[in-house]
């Protein structure tokens, strides 16, 4: 029982994680229908900014943790927005009109040039960071299991659900939310009716690739290890994520990363990790056969 | 240029030179070094400078050209269908005679049939993709279960590399229909996923099915090909005759170099033949025509699961053969060889050449596969370089490079 709940806790941790990228994916999806493979690459740039501006703040400028981690915190959304942002208008703007596929390939480009970008510039070893925050509070006592929540995931769960407020509350209540709901539902109609498509599309851009270097911040804190490589899973997982809740829904995009980070979680603690990644495409693959648009997905509308 | 454009061309400049200095201050300006105390930063700010001058640079010079060229690029008309017929036969004349050329000695023959495993497979996937319309992202699962049925059971039964190739095809059909069938009810983009998953969940088995794969060692001496026969090898084994004997030659390592170039020219012709001739045919009408309507094709009566199926079971097989080629062509494979990465290579290649263009593909493989081939000092950047030659043409021809795709049957005169 309490090594279940200790599974369940790190489950939601790791999902929490997933759910943030998966909502870039979702977005980017709805908005203009494209794969955007780049998307996990974007978050894995985001981990090294995060690790490169953490360590700047405390070895370099001598400030406290937690003040280190909120300029982090920005540092991390703010430049990997930008990244996001830049590779919108270099890569895939000008493709807006081209064949369906061809934004996905430039997206595979941009994603081998960032990979590849990173591995130059930061070397391609694995880097360590030591723990930032130890301990935690021990939730219960078992015989001699004791199940414990660990305050890096109290912060990651924390700041999970803030941004998942903040982000349901723009799209639902805000102008610019409603702009994006309309590029949804009919792109040239929107613009005919005097909505700015280009900006929305880069505001849809800049908030997913923030959420990335969110999500990238959370995991170079809890792992303590990064390297240039660990964009592609997260990638691949994230979007099994969005197709899993049903794409281009937002609280599918977290219900599936949570319930991929389940997955995960449960499947290593109780049969082989290594078939981890096998089981959590066999869920999905099922799932998909049942539900052929995800589980909060909207029935396809066949139109004729 | 008028005042106005250039103040808008130098606004732009400075404002790409400002996100540029942005981007680049944690990436490059900062470098992480591994010391003996965990990590330290060292900095390395001019780099910041010089990217943030390059882009403005670009973003200015990029300016220029296009006030200079506004208007004077009239769009090149496609070549006609019959000068590409031409273009084609000259490049299998071209092919055929390329081992004999006096500058291809054994490293350009190499490397020429390194990209016609890479033209193979784009024709493979081609079919499931450019003419079904089916987006695949797994398709490197088939060529690695080709290129393991071959090493498995030429290592377990002693199975010559002629009697495999058929049977690794048929494996990999037989896996394309079976991974295929909960696939196929989806649409769209729901396939790209699945299709990638299925990848990864058969390069996790290759991975971990330590007894039967080898694991992440993988399987090394496997049996080389023969010519019908006769072997390669420098000493042929007791009581038979090698290649070079048979023929009167003097013993070269070269023949099996040439010989490998040859077996999968004909491989890579007979994927292309096969593509022409059954795009004439029902089931290739009818792949056509699913990519273009599916609803359509439903009303008419063609069920969408099988002729799905059989364009991937199809595109399947040609991945198999290719895969025992590579098998029997490299003498070891491991799960390495067949990663993501791989997939989308090919992927780029078919979209690339331009969906369903068969010139086009060769085109794709040379620029994205061959190219790079003869930079390999520059290792590091080699990458780097592949990356930015899938965005560049992709801007410059988001079609692909052969975009001429016509329809394969046409009722009456086109207007």
């Amino acid at each position: 029982m309490e090594y279940f709940l200790q599974q369940l806790i790190n489950g939601l941790t790791l999902g929490a994680i997933y759910g943030l990228v998966a909502l870039g994916y979702t977005m980017v999806y709805g908005v203009l229908g494209m794969i955007n493979f780049a998307h996990g690459t974007i978050y894995m740039v985001g981990a090294f900014i995060s690790l490169i501006t953490f360590l700047a703040c405390t070895t370099v400028l001598g400030t406290s943790v937690p003040l280190a981690l909120v300029v982090t915190l920005f540092a991390a959304m703010g430049l990997t927005a930008l990244w996001g942002w830049t590779a919108e208008r270099v890569a895939y703007r000008p493709l807006r009109a081209a064949p369906r596929l061809a934004p996905l390939i430039s997206a595979i480009g941009v994603s081998i040039i960032l990979q590849n970008f990173v591995a130059q510039a930061q070397g391609a070893r694995a880097k360590p960071l030591p723990p930032v925050f130890r301990g935690g509070v021990t939730l219960m006592e078992g015989g001699d299991f004791s199940v414990s929540l660990s305050w890096m995931q109290i912060v990651i769960m924390a700041l999970t659900l803030g941004l998942m407020a903040v982000f349901t509350w723009v799209i639902t209540r805000t102008a610019l939310g409603r702009a994006q709901r309309a590029c949804e539902q009919d792109m040239k109609m929107a613009s005919l009716l005097g909505i700015d498509v280009d900006r929305v599309i880069s505001t849809t851009f800049v908030i997913g690739a923030g959420l990335a270097g969110v999500a990238g911040m959370m995991v170079t804190l809890y792992y303590g290890v990064i390297d240039f490589y660990i964009g592609f899973l997260a990638g691949i997982k994230a979007f099994t994520a969005a197709v899993l809740g049903g794409i281009g829904s937002l609280p599918g995009a977290m219900l599936g990363g949570l319930l991929i980070g389940l997955i995960e979680a449960f499947w290593s603690a109780y049969f082989s990790i290594e078939y981890k990644d096998v089981a959590t495409f066999t869920i999905l693959v099922a799932v998909l056969v049942f539900r052929p648009t995800g589980l909060l997905g909207k029935p396809d509308v066949e139109k004729i | 240029m008028r005042g106005g454009e250039l103040r808008a061309a130098l606004v732009d400049a400075v404002l790409g030179g400002l996100v540029a200095a942005a981007m680049a201050l944690p990436m490059l300006g900062v470098r992480l070094e591994d010391s003996a105390s965990g990590l330290s930063l060292s900095n390395r700010l001019d780099w910041v400078a010089w990217s943030a001058a390059i882009v403005a640079g670009g973003r200015l010079l990029i300016g220029f050209v296009r006030h200079s060229l506004a208007g004077k690029i009239p769009g090149t008309p496609a070549p006609p269908r019959q000068v590409m017929v031409y273009v084609g036969w000259a490049m299998v004349a071209f092919a055929l005679v390329l081992p004999f050329l006096p500058f291809a000695g054994r490293n350009v023959v190499d490397k020429a049939t390194l990209v016609l495993i890479y033209v193979m497979l784009g024709w493979g996937l081609n079919i499931v993709v450019g003419l079904a319309g089916l987006l695949d992202l797994g398709f490197v699962a088939f060529y690695a279960v080709g290129a393991y049925s071959y090493a498995l059971l030429s290592q377990t039964f002693g199975l010559s590399f002629w009697v495999c190739l058929p049977l690794a095809g048929v494996l990999a059909a037989l896996f394309g229909m079976i991974l295929g069938f909960p696939v196929l009810r989806l649409r769209g983009d729901y396939i790209a996923i699945v299709t990638m998953g299925l990848g990864e969940i058969i390069r996790v088995v290759l991975q971990n099915w330590q007894d039967v794969t080898g694991g992440p060692n993988g399987i090394s001496g496997i049996e080389r090909p023969s010519f019908f026969g006769l072997s390669f090898k420098m000493v042929p084994p007791e009581g038979q005759k090698g290649f070079a004997e048979f023929f009167g030659l003097d013993y070269s390592a070269d023949h099996r170099v040439i010989f490998l170039y040859f077996l999968i020219l004909v491989l890579a012709l007979l994927t292309n033949l096969f593509t022409l001739r059954i795009r004439r045919l029902p089931v290739g009408r009818a792949w056509e025509a699913l990519r273009e309507d599916e609803i359509a094709c439903r009303s008419l009566g063609i069920n969408p699961t099988t002729v799905k199926l059989s364009a991937f079971a199809t595109g399947a097989m040609f991945a198999g053969f290719a895969g025992s080629f590579f098998a029997t062509r490299q003498g070891f494979i491991s799960p390495e060889s067949f990663t993501f990465i791989e997939s989308a290579v090919i992927l780029a290649i078919v979209v690339l050449g331009g969906m369903g263009s068969q010139i086009g593909i060769v085109l794709a493989a040379l620029l994205l596969v061959g190219l790079p081939e003869w930079f390999r000092e520059l290792q590091q950047f080699r990458m780097l370089a592949f990356g930015a030659a899938m965005v560049l043409i992709m801007l410059w021809k988001p079609s692909g490079l052969m975009s001429t795709r016509e329809p394969t049957i046409r009722l009456g005169e086109a207007k």
